[in-house]
């Protein structure tokens, strides 16, 4: 009469297979191939600023909407360079972040409080954490690099009627916030449109949609509209760009710990 | 009705087969009653501490969680193996299933600076390595940090906790939390295992839900055993039949079946109290047997033939069944009126159980009984000199016994405010149940499960960093700290302090919340960004930032004394924070509310169960007067049995609640049984007051007392549930059905003959006198 059985689930977690680093893996290889392929498409496009909005939700349909600015610096042999300045809320107005990310080590981050007017180097092992109170982790917004990660092909699929190839993707960080990625690159253009993320105990937690592609200098693609939801907790997040500016003039010299009191 | 039975017995083995057919097909559906382990089922969905707890649960994370308790037997968190333990639970306890959050003393996101460097790190970041200096400095930072002491440490170090939440998706709560228990409870055996010289307790909201399952199915795997072997005891002796025993238990199988079947087929769940359903409609269906058999055998053994003695005791006890199994299932259909769902499903699945119970008693029971061969040993019924002397007594002794039955009464019923309204539901649970044990270790050494959780909102976007209101928060932190109820207060000024802090370079006298609004905001946009996955400020910052939500713990309380902290709660801030809204809700507080706002529902339940019974009786009794007269004990037994609970136990709380009504509903039984043959005696036989009395007495007082005697034995086994709330239910209900014996026999005779005066010719004083009845039962 009453059905209380347990779950075995918990008892099988340990047996959940994850990625050998068998070379000769065909899938492995592969998987490796399609990332490489869509990091390679993507190279060469110096520097780029643009301007975003952030508009969270709660699982209750409460709104609130943040504003910033990028600037990236493309760098050869390393993680990228970028800085983000905050526009909206008031209160955080100013406020400016500059990022040295690498591919394996901990990203530099400094960050600049014009309520302090001091810049204070950020030191954690760990920002697995939500962006702005976002859906989006550090980790998700962190410039991308292929060794990042370990990869594995998992098969070719529609969606939404774009022919795409599945592939799943495996952090080497042990302090990320995931277990894994399955990611679904269109065959065309190779781009990301969408990822499905998975926590530690690999139950699944966000997705993310990547829409409102624009192709810029005639080689690259980028979303203009990306919405995070989170399936545990009911929120979501829709972060929008109003503009991408292509090769600006930036240099080095605009990603210092100085330029950071500047940036305004 | 002759006619009928005839038939029916004439077809006896197709009425039986129908019967089990038809009761199988119901009964079929007992596979989909599944249980519901979720507090949350106590609450209507229109419960404004509910609407009020889910709104806030939507605004910032739900805070349904899970509490490991760790006690090292030398009394010493801070060793390195102990700090070891916490790690690496706290490493696997992301792996349980839901888990969204881990909190401990290892992965608290420790912040300092150095220089111009902002270091936000695990508080044990290295748990292989530590050696003593390591550990002192761990020691010396957790006890200092508001945010870990009384909340994950104690404040003598000698007690940790790990809490986990979880965020149950909601779908199929029936597996959702026994999945994360299952998981919980292996990671506590590993844990134990690993390291033996640590106890470990479990609690916590996901283990408090749990536990309301396990402690019905224990229930129903003790309870209703025991209960069975208490009905196959009472029958042997007080009917003495192997034939007639089987038979009723076969009438309480397929009641019981097909009630729950039927609530299956239905889709309702089983909660704590709907789970006692068997138990009741067990009791309830024997009364209704009893009453047959006993004319069907005391037929017998004057020498009448099988089916005819059947037939005669069917003709005589159709209608008492009836009526009673009526009035029987309105007491427990006036539950519908209780705020608390799982009272509405119980009263529901018992009245649909004492119906069917009725038809099976008056159709598959006697066809049973037809399809043995019984057989009575004809013996001398002995008179029942007993009853008798009971009715002399009572006409010779009226006086008296009205003035010392009036005192009493009134004397016990003085005692009722004595009752103190208290819904805790770590008590719901006693002693031996494990969330008990690990609820009271928690609550003496560490934390309470009493909660506030407020939201204090500035009503503005981004409103929370504005210096004034936060102000407002430390003042509102600080005062609840002060109260003798409050452990411990979870406040994001805290956090706020220490950025200040850490931000001037770990300056002690920076130690305060930063006095501009574009610093606070600053700060925890760079405070934010350095956290961990599941670590966030999400479950204490709306999205747009214009609320937080501050939890203050308590030991764990009464509802009175919850209910007091609340409204001085609700005073303060009506007194320093007039400006802004709050929000007071949590799950104790909820519980704290339901008592009183069930007796308010319920009051409305049981006048109408009053009213509808009154009718049927007068209808019954076809006379206005004596269905006033029996108000008195149909009521009477109720106000008796709460002064003498206010007495003896003094704490009320949602199950006592819904006993009057449905109490009501089987102590009304005793009365009209006694009112029939009293008006009986007094209309056909033209009896006087007194031989009416005596009358009365003589034909249905063995009956009453026997089934007195089983509904007072069934409910007292159910008061053996550790189930508190089942159990209270069970123990004021036996009390107030042999109560309303004793009142039947005392009071309601004297009520007579004040109220019902002399009229007949034949009036003699003394009642011995007076002819003795014909035996009928």
């Amino acid at each position: 009469m009453l059905r209380l059985l347990p779950s075995l689930s918990l008892l099988l977690l340990p047996l959940i297979s994850l990625p050998t680093q068998a070379d000769d893996d065909p899938a492995v290889a592969r998987g490796h191939e399609i990332v490489t392929e869509a990091d390679n498409r993507d190279k060469g496009w110096i520097n780029t600023e643009s301007t975003m909005k952030m508009e969270l939700s709660n699982a209750h349909g409460d709104v609130s909407v943040r504003q910033l600015r990028t600037k990236a610096l493309e760098v050869e042999g390393d993680g990228d360079k970028g800085l983000t300045i905050f526009d909206q809320p008031l209160d955080v107005k100013g406020t400016a972040f500059l990022t040295f990310s690498h591919a394996l080590e901990p990203d530099d981050q400094w960050i600049y409080l014009p309520a302090l007017k001091r810049v204070k180097r950020i030191s954690s092992r760990n920002k697995s954490g939500p962006f702005m109170g976002s859906e989006f982790a550090y980790e998700d917004m962190a410039s991308f690099e292929v060794e990042k990660y370990d990869y594995r092909y998992l098969r070719d699929e529609m969606l939404d009627g774009i022919d795409c190839f599945v592939v799943e993707s495996y952090p080497r960080d042990k302090n990320s916030g995931y277990t894994r990625l399955v990611t679904w690159f269109d065959k065309a253009e190779y781009r990301a449109q969408k990822i499905n993320y998975f926590d530690r105990k690999n139950a699944a937690l966000k997705t993310l949609r990547f829409s409102e592609f624009k192709h810029y200098l005639d080689q690259y693609w980028r979303p203009h509209r990306m919405h995070m939801v989170n399936h545990q907790t009911g929120k979501s997040t829709v972060l929008t760009f109003d503009e991408i500016r292509f090769q600006t003039g930036l240099s080095d010299r605009d990603f210092n710990k100085n330029s950071l009191k500047r940036a305004k | 009705m002759d006619a009928f039975y005839r038939q029916l017995l004439r077809f006896r083995l197709l009425v039986v087969l129908v019967a089990i057919g038809l009761v199988l097909a119901a009964a079929f559906g007992a596979q989909k009653l599944v249980f519901k382990s979720d507090y949350r089922v106590f609450f209507g969905k229109e419960n404004p501490q509910l609407k009020n707890f889910e709104r806030m649960q939507k605004t910032f994370a739900k805070s349904d969680n899970a509490l490991f308790i760790l006690a090292p037997q030398d009394g010493n968190v801070f060793s390195p193996e102990v700090i070891e333990a916490m790690a690496w639970l706290t490493e696997q306890s992301w792996q349980l299933p839901y888990s969204t959050r881990v909190d401990s003393i290892t992965n608290f996101q420790h912040t300092y600076a150095e220089e111009d460097d902002m270091i936000v790190e695990d508080l044990v970041f290295d748990p292989e390595a530590l050696d003593d200096a390591e550990v002192q400095r761990i020691r010396q930072i957790a006890l200092n940090e508001p945010l870990i002491v009384n909340r994950l440490l104690s404040p003598d170090a000698r007690v940790a906790a790990v809490n986990v939440n979880v965020q149950l998706p909601g779908i199929n709560l029936v597996e959702e939390v026994p999945e994360v228990v299952v998981g919980v409870r292996a990671l506590r055996d590993q844990l134990v295992e690993r390291y033996p010289q640590i106890d470990v307790y479990l609690s916590g909201m996901v283990m408090m839900n749990n536990t309301f399952a396990e402690a019905s199915l224990n229930d129903s795997a003790t309870l209703v055993p025991l209960m069975f072997l208490a009905v196959i005891l009472l029958i042997g002796i007080l009917v003495r039949t192997i034939g007639g025993l089987v038979a009723t238990l076969v009438i309480i199988i397929t009641s019981i079946a097909g009630a729950m079947g039927l609530a299956g087929w239905y889709g309702l769940f089983l909660t704590g109290p709907s789970a006692s359903a068997p138990t009741i409609i067990l009791t309830l269906a024997v009364a209704d047997c009893v009453h047959i058999l006993t004319t069907f055998y005391h037929e017998m053994r004057s020498g009448v033939e099988q089916r005819q003695a059947l037939i005669n005791s069917l003709k005589i006890n159709t209608q008492p069944v009836i009526l009673t199994s009526v009035t029987t299932a309105i007491g427990f259909l006036t539950m519908n009126f209780s705020d608390s769902p799982p009272f509405a499903d119980l009263g529901n699945i018992v009245a649909v159980g004492v119906m069917l119970a009725c038809v099976l008693a008056l159709t598959l029971f006697p066809a049973m009984l037809a399809l043995m061969p019984l057989k009575a040993t004809a013996r001398p019924e002995n008179h029942n000199t007993a009853m008798d002397r009971i009715a002399c007594f009572v006409i010779c002794r009226r006086k008296p016994l009205l003035w010392v039955s009036v005192t009493l009464v009134l004397i016990t019923i003085a005692q009722i405010p004595r009752n103190e309204l208290n819904d805790d539901f770590v008590k719901y649970f006693d002693q031996s149940v494990e969330f008990r044990q690990a609820a009271d270790f928690s609550d003496q050494h560490l934390t309470g499960m009493g909660i506030l959780e407020i939201e204090l909102s500035s009503g503005e976007s981004s409103g929370i960093n504005n210096p004034t209101y936060l102000q407002q928060a430390e003042d509102l932190a600080n005062w609840l700290r002060q109260q003798p109820e409050v452990v411990h207060v979870n406040s994001l000024t805290d956090i706020m302090k220490r950025l200040n802090r850490n931000m001037h370079g770990d300056d002690p006298s920076y130690h305060r919340l930063p006095d501009n609004r574009e610093l606070a905001a600053q700060y925890l946009l760079l405070y934010e960004m350095s956290l961990p996955y599941g670590l966030d400020l999400n479950n204490q910052i709306n999205v747009d930032k214009s609320a937080i939500r501050l939890i203050a713990t308590c030991r764990n309380l009464t509802s009175k004394q919850n209910i007091d902290l609340e409204r001085r709660t609700k005073q303060w801030l009506a007194e320093n924070t007039p400006e802004l809204k709050s929000t007071i809700a949590s799950p104790s507080l909820m519980f704290a509310h339901i008592g009183k706002r069930n007796i308010k529902s319920m009051l409305s339940g049981t006048l109408t169960a009053l009213v509808l019974i009154s009718v049927l009786l007068g209808c019954a009794l076809r006379s206005l007067k004596f269905g006033l007269i029996s108000l008195a004990p149909n009521l009477i037994p109720a106000g008796l049995a709460f002064g003498l609970w206010g007495m003896w136990v003094g704490e009320v709380g949602l199950a006592l609640s819904v006993v009057t009504g449905m109490t009501l509903g089987i102590i009304v039984d005793d009365t009209v049984h006694f009112l029939s043959k009293y008006l009986h005696a007094r209309r056909e036989r033209n009896d006087s007051t007194q031989q009416a009395i005596v009358y009365a007495f003589h034909s249905v007082g063995k009956a009453l007392w026997i089934t007195t005697l089983v509904l007072s034995v069934g409910f007292l086994i159910l008061s053996m549930s550790t189930f508190k709330v089942n159990a209270d239910m069970g123990l004021l209900t036996a009390i107030t059905i042999v109560i309303a014996l004793v009142v039947d026999f005392i009071l309601l005779p004297i009520l007579i003959l004040l109220f019902d005066k002399e009229s007949s010719p034949t009036s003699s004083d003394n009642p011995a006198d007076s002819a003795i009845p014909r035996q009928e039962i």
